[in-house]
């Protein structure tokens, strides 16, 4: 998906810090001289360890059963991938094509409804006076602090009663907003819309509705990307609760991979060629949007 | 924005006797916009608290409710026993055992993750070429599931054949028990951990490093002041109310872990030994593989209590040692739900 820039109605530029900027007031600075050889060693140290566990999922996933007992195993890929990666997606006890099918539906479903919920209320919290706002956004975020597993075993009880158990709702409809994505847009639309705009609009006799639709919606663009990107790749990761709710018919990926180990544990070379297989839908999203990602996250961690 | 003395005549509150003076009559346009005022926002805040109150405020109350009873999963229903599940769990010695490894595993993952993670963004945060390159590859091991990390590095710590261990033993040393020592399985799984969340932390420390202001390095310099003095110096102090909300958010995700104990063997009952046994693990173990809901919702609120009490703990720290910077890096809260 694409990333529009912000619209030029984004008069405070704080939300997400621009590369571009930064690198024009910094090269003059103390700091600006190119650092030297070992900042880059120690870079290269960091990237080596980011990357090796997906090559040695490559490594043993193209050998086969008796390559991880090989005391002299060569560190050249086999030739084994292939038949490796058809023994896991032809497995009719992992379901890996219906698994990945669940994976990506329930994960951008998912983000969708995130998107949807937060920039509402987000914008409502931002942008609009109402009694006990306040004392809401607070209770949205101390919601932040309670553990999942805290209401496991009703929700599994709710599931199980409504004949839910093993149906990808089950993971949907808990997931379905974010106390996280409230808060985010809540914070980005604070800075990046001018109250000013909303009074001009409202004076022009715009409803609430369409002020929400021509100002919020097309200021919170950018900050929706993101936090659709990160509740994708959160919502596709998860586990526990999936683990719990779904079964062997019906899995999403992670929950695939768990029965996967169990089925194939003397063979590591077909579970790490599924581990691999299965991280290789996220690793193209990474491909397109990982500066995205790396920009998300530093703008949510500090207000610079 | 606040609506004028005078008061559409069909909306005055009840039992309130009409004013002598007749009231202005409002147009139905005007009316309709100021429901639309003071309607909409509880409108557009209407869908979180919905499904909240669904799937997170209801099922934390019926937590309580079963977690005082002995629920029978064939009839569907509880009968109440008081604390007897609260009473089990803090009188079984593998809750303890759980606990203990839970607090061995978060500290391992999280003081030297973070020490790395500092380095790192000190690192990308020099004047680097591509900087867009080595802060996606710092990110690469976020996108991979905790589930796919587990599953490769507990094929690199097998006891006999792992990778680690012919490397140890290549060079003359010891194999170590990865699986069978409580301590080494800790540093295992740690190790996942950190893998994953390491430069999702640097990225968060570098954030903050960009914040500080240039001009105290400036300073630093003209008083003579060498690259390691001004690092100690300056920009540790400045990260010290991010390295806090770090803390706290690997806080609430890190007393959870689970998929990483879960898949580091192929039974995922947490060692022979409970070795590796966690909190969540051990709930989980007890509510779905004993199907004892009633001790499980126990221990949810057990776990829930040692979060809730470790973080004010961190709140309490976190006041004792944040004096106010002069806004040098403020920061925001996070989401926790990204960890883990």
């Amino acid at each position: 998906m694409s990333i529009s820039t912000p619209p030029p109605l984004a008069i405070i530029e704080e939300g997400i810090p621009q590369t571009s900027d930064r690198k024009r007031n910094r090269t003059t600075k103390i700091r600006g001289f190119r650092p030297g050889f070992w900042v880059y060693a120690g870079l290269g140290v960091v990237l080596l360890s980011a990357v090796f566990p997906y090559y040695w999922s490559f490594l043993i996933g193209s050998g086969d059963a008796s390559t991880i007992n090989d005391p002299n195993m060569s560190w050249i890929p086999g030739g084994n991938f292939i038949a490796n990666a058809s023994s896991v997606v032809n497995d009719p006890a992992v379901n890996f094509w219906p698994a990945l099918w669940n994976s990506i539906y329930s994960s951008t479903l998912i983000a969708a409804a995130v998107v949807i919920t937060s920039t509402l209320a987000g914008w409502a919290f931002a942008k609009l006076r109402f009694p006990g706002s306040k004392a809401l956004l607070v209770f949205v975020v101390a919601t932040m602090a309670v553990p999942m597993q805290l209401g496991v075993v009703p929700l599994y009880i709710l599931f199980a009663d409504l004949g839910w158990t093993g149906q990808i709702g089950a993971i949907i409809i808990p997931a379905l907003t974010s106390a996280f994505g409230v808060f985010w847009m809540t914070q980005y639309l604070q800075q990046s819309v001018p109250d000013e705009l909303i009074e001009a609009a409202r004076v022009d006799g715009a409803s609430m509705i369409r002020t929400f639709w021509v100002v919020g919606v097309t200021a919170a663009r950018p900050a929706a990307a993101m936090l659709f990107l990160f509740t994708f790749v959160g919502a596709w990761n998860n586990f526990f609760w999936p683990f719990i709710v779904l079964d062997r018919q019906n899995p999403t990926l992670p929950v695939a991979l768990s029965l996967l180990q169990s089925n194939y544990f003397v063979d590591y070379s077909v579970v790490l060629a599924g581990v691999l297989l299965s991280t290789i839908p996220l690793l193209i999203l990474f491909a397109f949007a990982g500066k995205q990602l790396v920009s998300g996250i530093m703008a949510g961690a500090v207000k610079g | 924005m606040t609506s004028t003395a005078t008061r559409p005549t069909a909306s005055g509150p009840a039992g309130r006797p009409s004013p002598e003076r007749a009231p202005r009559v409002l147009s139905f346009s005007h009316k309709l916009s100021k429901w639309d005022l003071k309607l909409s926002p509880y409108l557009y805040i209407s869908p979180f608290f919905i499904v909240f109150a669904i799937v997170g405020l209801f099922p934390i109350a019926y937590t309580a409710v079963i977690s005082f009873q002995d629920w029978d999963l064939v009839r569907n229903s509880g009968e109440f026993v008081g604390f007897q599940q609260y009473i089990w769990i803090l009188e079984n010695p593998q809750f303890w055992t759980a606990l203990r490894n839970t607090f061995s595993i978060f500290l391992l993952s999280t003081i030297p993750q973070l020490v790395l993670a500092i380095f790192i963004a000190a690192m990308l945060d020099r004047n680097i070429r591509a900087k867009t390159f080595w802060r996606m590859g710092v990110l690469l091991p976020y996108v991979m599931a905790p589930v796919a990390v587990a599953l490769i590095f507990s094929n690199m710590f097998g006891d006999n054949h792992g990778l680690v261990n012919n490397i140890l033993t290549d060079i003359g040393l010891q194999p170590i028990p990865w699986h069978k020592d409580p301590f080494w399985s800790h540093v295992a799984i740690a190790t996942m951990v950190n893998f994953r969340w390491t430069g999702y932390n640097a990225l968060i420390l570098l954030a903050a490093m960009q914040a500080i202001p240039r001009d105290y390095y400036e300073a630093a310099t003209v008083d003579g002041a060498g690259a390691f003095r001004q690092f100690t110096s300056i920009t540790v102090p400045s990260l010290r109310p991010t390295l806090i909300f770090v803390i706290i958010t690997s806080t609430i995700g890190g007393l959870q872990i689970f998929d990483e104990p879960r898949m580091y063997d192929n039974t995922g009952e947490g060692g022979a030994a409970q070795q590796w046994l966690t909190i969540t693990l051990f709930l989980y173990n007890i509510g779905w593989r004993e199907w004892n809901f009633g001790r499980a919702a126990a221990l949810a609120w057990i776990l829930f209590l040692i979060i809730l009490v470790i973080g004010l703990i961190n709140l309490l720290v976190t006041r004792r040692l944040v004096r106010d910077e002069g806004g040098r890096g403020v920061v925001s809260p996070r989401k926790k739900g990204f960890r883990r």
